[in-house]
Parts: structure tokens; sequence; C-alpha cells
């Protein structure tokens, strides 16, 4: 039986009528097959124009819907809702796109416009005329979550979930949480304490009951879909217990081994037992298992393996034999906060890094400055442990360098290169600070205040000039630049440089953005949907984006995109379970014949072969209608909802013949 | 003294040409220095390599034309080994040599057919440059 078919054309003011004669095309729509009414209107989807839609529906029983307008991602949802109020089912109300696809790329031939307009129009009345009726899937949810990285962005997510009263697990790969802003001091632009703020939230997070802490740990595997993900997460062995150990530090002293410490950037040597940084979290010491010298020797006999931190314990609380624990996490969303590491100083041989002592990154600087840091708070040059009176801080090192290193702007280090250089001309207080600079990008709240305040308080000498190389002579640091303002070349003689490196993702972020199903970019930060309105959603649904994994940025943009992904997991928590498209590929089981390239097309891994009758499933929940399985089925056994073959022949047929026509 | 630019001078034939010779789009260049912070022939130039750059890219054909610095530059290429935008400044200055010399005829200069391939073959380039430079009417 037929269906009864309207046509509503719109003219989208000019920008449809000036290229179609929408006159015309609403003759040429009247004769087409099981057309019973078709008219147009100056703006279709002003509330006038949807009124007309609802209007004709009811009057005419009419049982398939074609709005010829703008692109489907403007209105289509517009006019479903509309059609669906007044009792029509919204799937069989299609958009022909005669705006982006026709009238705008046009302009200047009327009849042609007009001629394909009507045949995008037929093309698609003849798909509704297949279209079935659908409901909207629902798909459970549990509402817990993992939070992957426990940097201040992990932190501040989770804290906000579970104080909504969901269950929160965070996954640190180190032994403590706090990321990279325990190893900082102050923060521009007000100098606030940065150990005191951070340690503030550290213990929220340790006292709150709707949070679980699995720290040494990574994610293993990851099952699921949105709303239903399985986390196999790995933690490394627990070999010192926290339940008795009494934090007296005896084992720290007798071990035997001393390593660099790479919480201080090296500016210190720590045990293969000790403790990761000076948070309250982290006064259990862990113990590495590449430095300790009963795991490095693991050829020697067992009773000749150090064992003198065990020996010491005065409450048995190490244990070497140890095990890997694996835990699994249910839960609904998922939050990747995996942050940055600094680009390796070493990858910059003309500045020295690496060979000569006194050039350092701006993340050994921050340890400085820290009073529990390595110097307790004094300035002092790594090679002799002298107050440094000239300091040269060079920014954009390997930013902004699309040739040989990162193309982007790491975007902390202009803000926080003056922070640090004013905190040492406030500490030393006959010393210089030259800042090389090429430009100074200070885009916030008293951010250019707080820069411009350097120069004028603090008299920080900017210069403007990409730094060609920093060798060590007579003593000195000699820093060769140049000052593009005066056009000179420049020398000066320092004694210490710091290198304001360029952020650049986590180390295994490829590897784990895989086993997440998450896309990443040229650089490997992961990649929000829409960098405009999806900031922090990723590629796969229920995995949300927050802190410096996705990009570079300060501490003020880290917590807003993390409070962001609370946000928007609470919304997505609001309902009791999830709503999906139904426009997702069905299996004909009659022609499936179990071969199974379906199941390695699909990017999103929905399809499972269901191994009792050998034929391929569709997982609703996980399917996104994207086709792939349909086009490399060797069979023709996948199939589209609502966009067959059989539809899309049908169409091609009709833009075809009009073409020819033409 | 006030500087005029016009969209004709910045999209001149001088400027036009220079790029056509060298190669380069003077545009890739950010100013940020690192090409005259590491060049060796500086004390001797009026214009920094990155100035010349500048220069291009407003159109500034006379300044340009007449500068010391392309007959000092020792064609070393350290600026664009180090260049973050990967601009050939040596080229972009034996380009400006290359016009200069255009300019003055063939007569006003030595010819590199007069020495034997054996003497080319040892002389460093930067004598050949001097040589350029040594015969022009400037
Ligand atoms: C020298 C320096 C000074 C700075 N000073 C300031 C300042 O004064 N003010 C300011 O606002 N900003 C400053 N910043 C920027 C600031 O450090 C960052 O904005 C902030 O730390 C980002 O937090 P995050 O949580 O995104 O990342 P991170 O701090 O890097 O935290 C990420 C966490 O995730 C964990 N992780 C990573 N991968 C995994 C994995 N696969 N599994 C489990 N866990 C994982 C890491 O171990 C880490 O704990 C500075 C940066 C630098 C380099
Ligand atoms: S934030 Fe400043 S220092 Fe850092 S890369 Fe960008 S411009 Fe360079
Ligand atoms: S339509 Fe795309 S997402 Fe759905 S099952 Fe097929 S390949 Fe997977
Ligand atoms: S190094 Fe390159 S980008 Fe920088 S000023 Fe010189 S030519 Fe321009
Ligand atoms: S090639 Fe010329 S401009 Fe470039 S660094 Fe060498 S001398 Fe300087």
């Amino acid at each position: 039986m037929e269906k009864k078919l309207g046509v509503f054309i719109c003219w989208c003011g000019s920008n449809i009528a000036g290229s179609v004669d929408v006159d015309l095309a609403v003759a040429e729509a009247e004769k087409l097959d099981g057309v019973v009414h078709a008219e147009n209107y100056m703006y279709m989807c002003s509330d006038p124009g949807q009124q007309k839609v609802k209007d004709i529906i009811s009057e005419k029983g009419l049982e398939g819907v074609v709005v010829a307008c703008c692109s489907p991602r403007m209105h289509e949802n517009t006019f479903r809702k509309a059609a669906s109020s007044v009792g029509l089912n919204s799937y069989l109300l299609e958009i022909a796109n005669i705006r982006e696809q026709c009238s705008w790329v046009h302009q200047n031939n009327k009849p042609l416009a007009t001629a394909k307009a009507v045949s995008i129009i037929e093309g698609t009345l003849d798909k509704v005329k297949e279209n079935l009726p659908l409901e909207t899937i629902t798909i459970d949810l549990t509402k817990r979550v993992c939070v992957v990285g426990g940097g201040i962005a992990g932190i501040m997510s989770a804290l906000d979930l579970a104080n909504a009263g969901y269950d929160v697990a965070i996954v640190e790969r180190e032994p403590a949480i706090g990321g990279h802003m325990a190893q900082i001091s102050q923060t521009f632009p007000y100098f606030h304490n940065i150990p005191e703020l951070l340690q503030k939230k550290i213990d929220e997070v340790s006292a709150h009951p709707h949070i679980k802490l699995y720290v040494n740990s990574e994610v293993d595997v990851l099952d699921g879909y949105v709303g239903n993900f399985n986390v196999t997460i790995k933690t490394q062995p627990a070999f010192v217990d926290p339940a008795k150990c009494t934090a007296c530090g005896k084992c720290l002293e007798v071990c035997p081994v001393s390593v660099a410490d790479e919480f201080n950037r090296g500016l210190s040597q720590r045990a293969a037992i000790f403790c990761y940084n000076k948070t309250e979290g982290a006064k259990i010491p862990v113990l590495g298992q590449n430095d300790c010298l009963h795991f490095v020797n693991s050829e020697t006999d067992d009773n000749d393996k150090c064992k003198a931190c065990v020996d010491v314990c005065p409450e048995n609380a190490i244990d070497l034999g140890a095990i890997r624990n694996l835990n699994e996490e249910f839960v609904g969303a998922i939050v990747m906060a995996t942050g940055y590491d600094l680009y390796s100083p070493e990858q910059m041989p003309e500045y020295g890094a690496g060979n000569i002592p006194d050039v350092i990154d701006a993340l050994a600087f921050e340890r400085l400055l820290d009073p529990s840091g390595p110097t307790q708070g004094q300035i002092l040059r790594p090679s002799d442990g002298q107050v440094p009176k000239k300091v040269v801080f060079i920014q954009c090192v390997g930013s902004r360098d699309p040739e040989r290193h990162k193309a982007y702007c790491s975007r902390a280090c202009c803000m926080y290169t003056a922070k640090q250089a004013r905190l040492y001309r406030q500490q030393v207080e006959d010393g210089t600070a030259y800042v090389s600079y090429m430009d100074i990008r200070s885009d916030s709240r008293d951010f250019e205040e707080f820069v411009q305040a350097g120069m004028e308080e603090e008299n920080l000498v900017y210069i403007r000039g990409r730094v060609a190389k920093v060798i060590q002579e007579d003593g000195f640091l000699r820093v060769f630049t140049s000052d593009t303002l005066s056009s000179r070349q420049i020398v000066i003689e320092a004694d210490l440089v710091v290198l304001a490196m360029a952020m650049e993702p986590k180390a295994g972020i490829r590897e784990l953005s895989k086993k997440m199903n998450v896309t990443i970019d040229g650089d490997a930060f992961l990649s929000e949907t829409h960098i405009k309105l999806y900031p922090v959603e990723s590629s796969t649904k229920g995995v949300y984006l927050a802190g410096c994994g996705q990009s570079p940025k300060d501490i003020t943009d880290t917590v807003s995109q993390a409070l962001a992904t609370a946000g928007k997991i609470q919304t997505m928590f609001s309902n009791e379970t999830l709503i999906a498209d139904p426009l997702i590929a069905e299996v004909l089981d009659d022609v499936c014949s179990g071969c199974g390239i379906c199941i390695d097309i699909c990017p999103y891994g929905a399809r499972i072969m269901n191994d009792f009758t050998r034929i391929s499933d569709v997982n609703q929940a996980v399917c996104q209608g994207c086709g792939a399985c349909m086009a490399a089925c060797p069979n023709k056994a996948c199939e589209l909802i609502n966009s067959t073959s059989r539809q899309f022949i049908r169409m091609i047929g009709d833009f075809a013949g009009k073409a020819g026509a033409v | 003294m006030k500087t005029v630019i016009s969209r004709s001078q910045v999209k001149g034939d001088f400027v036009n040409k220079v790029a056509e010779i060298s190669g380069e789009n003077f545009f890739d260049c950010y100013q940020c220095g690192n090409c005259s912070a590491g060049c060796p022939s500086v004390d001797e130039m009026d214009l920094l390599p990155s100035q010349v750059v500048r220069y291009l890219q407003l159109g500034l054909e006379e300044e340009v034309k007449n500068c010391k610095s392309m007959w000092v530059c020792a064609a070393c290429m350290m600026c664009h080994a180090r260049c973050p935008k990967g601009v050939d400044i040596s080229k972009i200055m034996e380009s400006l040599r290359v016009l200069r010399l255009r300019e003055v005829g063939a007569e006003a200069h030595i010819d590199v057919t007069d020495f034997s391939e054996e003497y080319l073959a040892r002389a460093p380039q930067i004598a050949m440059i001097s040589g350029y430079r040594k015969f022009l009417p400037l």
C-alpha cells in the first residue's frame, strides 16, 4: 500500500529561494508518486512553519514527510519532534538537503538548481516510502566512574562526582596522586601556595567514602561500552604493607642503592625503597623493582640476595615476594586525565642540556623553589651549590618549532616562566633574570598584569629572540641569542639556564588510547569530538577527557575541563537508562555466512560472532550506524536500518535520472 | 622617516624574483631571530639575516638590494640549520647576490670560467663571493 506523502519546501529566506524556483519545485513535487500535499514557506523552521507541517500531517493523515531545507544537522531534530508531537513516527520524516548541497553551490543557474532540488526531493521521497517506524533503544546504565590519572584533573573530576554520590575509582600509575602539580611550588598569577592547595584536595580524596584509589596501577583491559564498561586494573606488587608500616624511615637509610630521584628531576638521589614525594599520601615507602638489588641480581642465590630493608623493618611490613594484583571495576563512564610529560631536554643538544649540569628544565627549577625540595627552597645551582647571580630563562624550547620539534605552543610556559623569574628575583636580590622569548602569551585574567609587574617591579629583562646555542666557557654559560627589537646579536654570560620545555602527552598514551578506543591527534594528544561544542567528549561515547592529556594548559583550564567532565557524567547519570538511536546495522540471519569480516571492519567493536549460531550479531548499544560492515560484507548480509542498499539504489537512480534529463 | 608600504610593493616584481630564485617563502618566517643569534658573520653585517627576511616581507626593495649583509654572508647555512620554520636564508642571500650581479652586467665582475677546474675545486665558496663583490661598482 502506498504511503500518503507530504513535501514542505523551505525558502530559507533567499538562501534557497534565491537560486531554486520554489513554486516550480512545489508544482513538480505534486506530480510525484504518493504525494498528496506540497507547499513552500519562507522559514519552515519558524514556529508558524512547524505549525504548518503539524497541521497538514493531522489534516491529511500523512504517513511520510519530506522537508526540503538545510542540512539535517541543522533541523532534522526540530522537524522530527514536530512530527512526533502530532503522532507521526519521527523516523518517517526525512530532510532533503537543498541548501548546502544545492542552492548554495549553484547560485548562478536557477533552472539547473531547481531541477536538482526536485531530484533530491524525489530521491528522499523514495527513501521515506521504505522507512520503517522505529523506537529508540534503551541501554542499561552503571552509575559508577573510572578516572584514569590522578593529577589535578583526575582529582577534581573524581571529587565532584563522588560528592554527587557516585562511586569513583581513580587509577594512578605512580605511587601517589597529585601529578605534576605536586612538583610545583607557587602558582601564577597570585603566588598561591601549591602544596597547601593540593594537599587539601588529596586529603579529601583519601577520606572520601565514594572514592577508591588504585595507585601503582594501570588499565590493563577495557571491555564494554557506554553505560557498561568493564575496566581491568593491573596493580604493581605492594612490597610494603600500608597496614603495618609506621613510616619510620629506617628502610630508606639501610638500602645500599642510590639513584637519581625522578620526582626531583635528578637534583637529588634516592634509595631503591623510597617515598615518592612529600605529600601526605606518599608517606609509606615504595620499592622500585628496577633499582632494587634483590630484583636486579635475580641470578644470585636467594640467601645472598639483598634483604637489608626487610631485616631492618621493626614492623615486618616488607614482603619482597608480593605479587601483582588484578581488579575489575564496572563503570558507566570513564575520564581520561593522563596529563603530560616535559619534552626531554636531551632533544636540545645545542643548549647543552644533559651535558652541562647548570642547564636545567623548568620542572627542576620548580623543585629548587620548593621548601620541602632537595635544596629546602634555596635556589642553588646544581654544579657547585652556589647561588646563581645571572639566570637565563629560555621560553618556547621545543615548542613552536615545526621543523625539528613540536609545532604547537605549550600554553603554560610564558606564564610559569614569568612566575619563576619573579620568584628568583624575590629570593636573590642582587641577581639578574633574563627571559628569552618570541611572544608573551598572557591571555587570561590578571596574567598580563602579572608579567608586566615582573618587568616593572622585579626588573626582569625580556629579550626578544630565540637562543641559538648555550656553551660552557671560562666558567660561564654563554647564551648566544639575538634581540630582534634592537637588531642585535647578543651574548649573555649566565650562571644558570632554565629551559621551558614543551609539554607532550604522557609516555604510553598511544598504547592506552588504543586500549580505550579514543583517537589521538598527530602529536598524540587525546582528541575531543568538537573543539567548540563537545570539548571534553572523546571519540568513544562515555569516555571523557580532562587536563593536559588533551592539550597543554595551566591548572585553571585543567580544573575547568575536569569539572566539565564531572558535569557531563552527572547529566548522563540523571537518567535511569541510556537512550540510543535505532539507526544501526542489522543482520539478515539467512544470508550471513559467519565469515567475520564485519567484526574486523567495525571501528566501534559492535560486531560479535555468536559462537552457537555462527551468525554475526550487532551490539545495539555500541553500533554507531557508520555502515562500514554494510560495505564490507561479501554476502550483503548487513543492512543499515532505514538506509538499506535498496533504498540507496533507488535514490541514486532518481538523482542520476534527473541529472541525465537536464 | 615614514615608510609607506603597499600591496604592489609587498608582492612586487623584485620580491617575487627573489622568492622564485631562492625557492623560499619569506612569509614562513615568524621573526624569531634564531638565524641572527647563530650567524657567524653578523659583526660585519648592516642588516641581520632575520632583518633581511623581514624587509623582504615588507617589500623594502632598495634597502635589501643595497645591503652589505649578502656580501658578508659566508654561505655557511647555519641559519637554515637552526630555523624552526625551515627558511633557508643562505639561499635567499645567494639569490640577492645573483640579482645584483645580473643587474650590473657580466663585464663588471669576475667570470668563473676564467678559473681552472683545479683552482675551483679547492677555492672556498666565500672566496668566490668576495671575488664577485670586489669587482662590483657599488
Ligand atoms: C615547570 C612548570 C610549572 C608550572 N607552573 C604552573 C603554575 O604555576 N600554575 C599553573 O596553573 N600551571 C602550572 N603548570 C602547568 C600544570 O603543571 C598543569 O596544568 C597541570 O599539572 C596539569 O594537570 P593534569 O592532571 O592534566 O596532568 P598531570 O599533572 O600530568 O597528571 C596526570 C596524572 O596521570 C597519571 N597517569 C598518566 N598516564 C597514566 C596511565 N596510563 N595510567 C594511570 N595513570 C596515568 C600520571 O602519573 C599523573 O599523576 C606548570 C607546568 C610546568 C611544566
Ligand atoms: S606558552 Fe609561551 S613559552 Fe610556551 S610555547 Fe607558547 S609562546 Fe612559547
Ligand atoms: S554500522 Fe558501523 S558501527 Fe554499526 S556494526 Fe556496522 S561497522 Fe559497526
Ligand atoms: S630563524 Fe627562520 S623563522 Fe626565525 S627569524 Fe630566521 S628565518 Fe625567520
Ligand atoms: S649562511 Fe650567511 S646569513 Fe646564514 S648563518 Fe651563514 S653567514 Fe649568516
